[in-house]
């Protein structure tokens, strides 16, 4: 049967779990994303592809003859390959932050947009999930654009490379999630700054273009807390066939941020629109 | 007696230990335009988000459509249009756009979203702006815009917060013109207002509240005629002398308000009071002899004027 009326719709939806907070039509958020998507600055979108190319560029050919190999797992990396990954990391990061963050926030202060969406029959989880998911298309895009680009240069030696893909969505997944968690508790345009102090030395200093272990033992054990360094040895592992239990750690440290994430978005989204 | 569609029994809203509705009964009958009339911080906002299921009352009883909004929050508000105080429409989509998604959110398919969209450009007057940015429109269009989307679900309760605030004359006549043709259509209206005006115009009934409580309610008319009398004589002496004179005219007609600029002088004939206000050898200034308004209901009630 077709329900076309609002009230039938969110009818057929009682006695499931979670109703309150979830109407199952995430999608429509998705739908929305993908209509602004159509008409918004191109040159957002295209950057978001672009840099990690241009840092391979000029970073790793400017600097490859001068590096040399470098060592990883007792075998000699070539240094384009070596620093392929941790920018596939580093943008998988960059796009869902950007998504969660600044666009998140203007929607939630600016536009108001989220007021609106929850004055619907939908719930703070339909938009959570909505918008996470929309940072995660794009995140899985620019991805496989990535990948197409590298591959054929033979700086993925193994075929296990071809989970970095899925690795990139899952580490966009995590910071996505904890971005918009972060963001939903912002009070003014200003404390978004705060996020471009952490993300600009987690890049410097989570081993995109060294090895960490150039590091005293201590500030390594820093470094680790934060989510990139992790991401980076994730994809770096498996573009390079280095496959240890290892991976399993670095992806359970993703999981753990999306639980984490969606859990605290979905309580502030509630207590900021149904309190 | 048509059925109550909205019903609030004890309605209560705290934040903290500030008290913003405080133990509110009314009942909205379907069909009718109902108003909830007071200053900024009346506490009816509040009220609206109670209602609409985005928000949590502290205690007492509310149903819409005999239903507890805390318990189907979804269910509730997909019978209800809701048109807020600050237009939140979608700045990156056009004026279609935002009618159609709106219609998504709402889970409605896009078939029946094609129809329903050119139903409400015609409705909202917007037919020639279908393409354009929501940025690009006047005050008056978006507020159009946003009240064409809270139909879009096709609500059985349409709730408007300050609906024409902001707006010019002009718009805002074209827009109450839009909201009798909907309660023409049989849609039930739940309005917010500071203007007394636009209750006067719009609401069948209402509720005059101050400080989260419910001072009055009843008609427009009946309102007036209960806490004012028909007309109003007000005189303006410059604001040095305006105090001296209150007591002096107090015993000229029924009742005095006074007011920092004027006097209001309550009285069933304006012009007869005018005439024996001269003859006590009183020259005011200015005079103007109107009729009783909500606003005088306002200002006996709580012996302060709506809009500050």
């Amino acid at each position: 049967m077709i329900l076309s009326t609002a009230v039938a719709i969110a009818e057929a939806r009682m006695g499931k779990p979670g109703e309150k907070y979830y109407s199952g039509r995430s999608r429509a958020i998705m739908e929305r994303a993908y209509i602004a998507f159509k008409s918004s600055t191109w040159m957002i979108v295209i950057s978001g592809f672009v840099e990690p190319v241009l840092f391979l560029l000029s970073f790793g050919y400017g600097l490859k003859d001068l590096v040399g190999d470098i060592t990883v797992a007792g075998q000699p990396v070539g240094y384009v390959a070596f620093i392929a990954p941790a920018l596939l990391a580093t943008s998988a990061m960059n796009g869902a932050i950007y998504d969660s963050t600044m666009n998140v926030y203007f929607k939630l202060k600016h536009d108001r947009l989220y007021h609106g969406m929850l004055a619907t029959s939908l719930g703070p989880m339909d938009v959570a999930l909505g918008e996470i998911s929309w940072a995660l298309l794009r995140g899985l895009s620019y991805s496989i654009g990535f990948m197409a680009i590298v591959a054929p240069l033979g700086l993925i030696p193994s075929m296990w490379g071809i989970l970095a893909i899925p690795a990139a969505v899952l580490i966009a997944f995590g910071f996505a999630s904890f971005g918009m968690a972060v963001t939903s508790y912002m009070k003014s345009f200003q404390q978004l700054e705060i996020v471009n102090v952490v993300l600009l030395p987690m890049f410097l200093f989570s081993g995109s273009f060294y090895p960490l272990d150039v590091f005293p033992e201590w500030l390594q054990t820093v470094i680790r807390i934060f989510p990139l360094a992790h991401a980076i040895d994730l994809v770096r592992g498996l573009t390079l066939g280095n496959i240890s239990w290892a991976l399993a750690g670095h992806a359970m440290y993703f999981v753990v941020m999306i639980v984490i994430g969606l859990f605290f978005t979905t309580r502030r989204l509630n207590a900021l629109f149904m309190r | 007696m048509s059925e109550s569609l909205i019903r609030a029994r004890g309605l209560t809203k705290k934040f903290d230990d500030f008290t913003a509705v405080n133990g509110i009964d009314f009942d909205v009958l379907k069909g009718e335009s109902f108003g909830l009339l007071g200053p900024n911080g009346a506490g009816k906002s509040t009220a609206m988000r109670m209602i609409g299921a985005t928000s949590q009352r502290t205690s007492g009883e509310l149903t819409i459509l005999g239903k507890d909004p805390e318990q189907f929050g979804p269910q509730i508000r997909a019978h209800l249009g809701v048109v807020p105080q600050q237009d939140n429409l979608d700045t990156q989509l056009s004026v279609t756009e935002n009618l159609y998604i709106y219609g998504r959110y709402f889970g409605l398919s896009r078939k029946f979203l094609k129809g329903k969209i050119e139903e409400l450009l015609a409705f909202a007057q917007l037919e020639e702006k279908r393409s354009a940015k929501v940025e690009s429109l006047s005050g008056g269009m978006k507020r159009r815009l946003t009240i064409a989307r809270a139909l879009v679900s096709e609500p059985e309760i349409l709730m408007l917060d300050e609906p024409t605030t902001g707006l010019d004359p002009q718009a805002r006549h074209i827009l109450w013109d839009r909201l009798f043709r909907l309660k023409e259509d049989g849609v039930t209206l739940l309005i917010t207002t500071h203007f007394m005006d636009e209750a006067e115009q719009l609401c069948d009934r209402l509720v005059v509240m101050d400080k989260g409580s419910i001072m009055a309610e009843g008609s427009p008319a009946q309102l007036i005629k209960d806490y004012s009398t028909k007309e109003v004589l007000e005189v303006r002496f410059g604001s040095e002398r305006n105090a001296g004179m209150a007591n002096d005219l107090g015993q000229l007609c029924e009742r005095i308000e006074e007011l920092p600029d004027r006097i209001l002088m309550y009285t069933e004939d304006g012009e007869e009071l005018l005439e024996r206000v001269y003859k006590k050898g009183f020259h005011p200034k200015t005079s103007l002899v109107r009729r009783s308004s909500l606003e005088d209901v306002f200002l006996r009630l709580t012996g302060r004027t709506l809009v500050d």
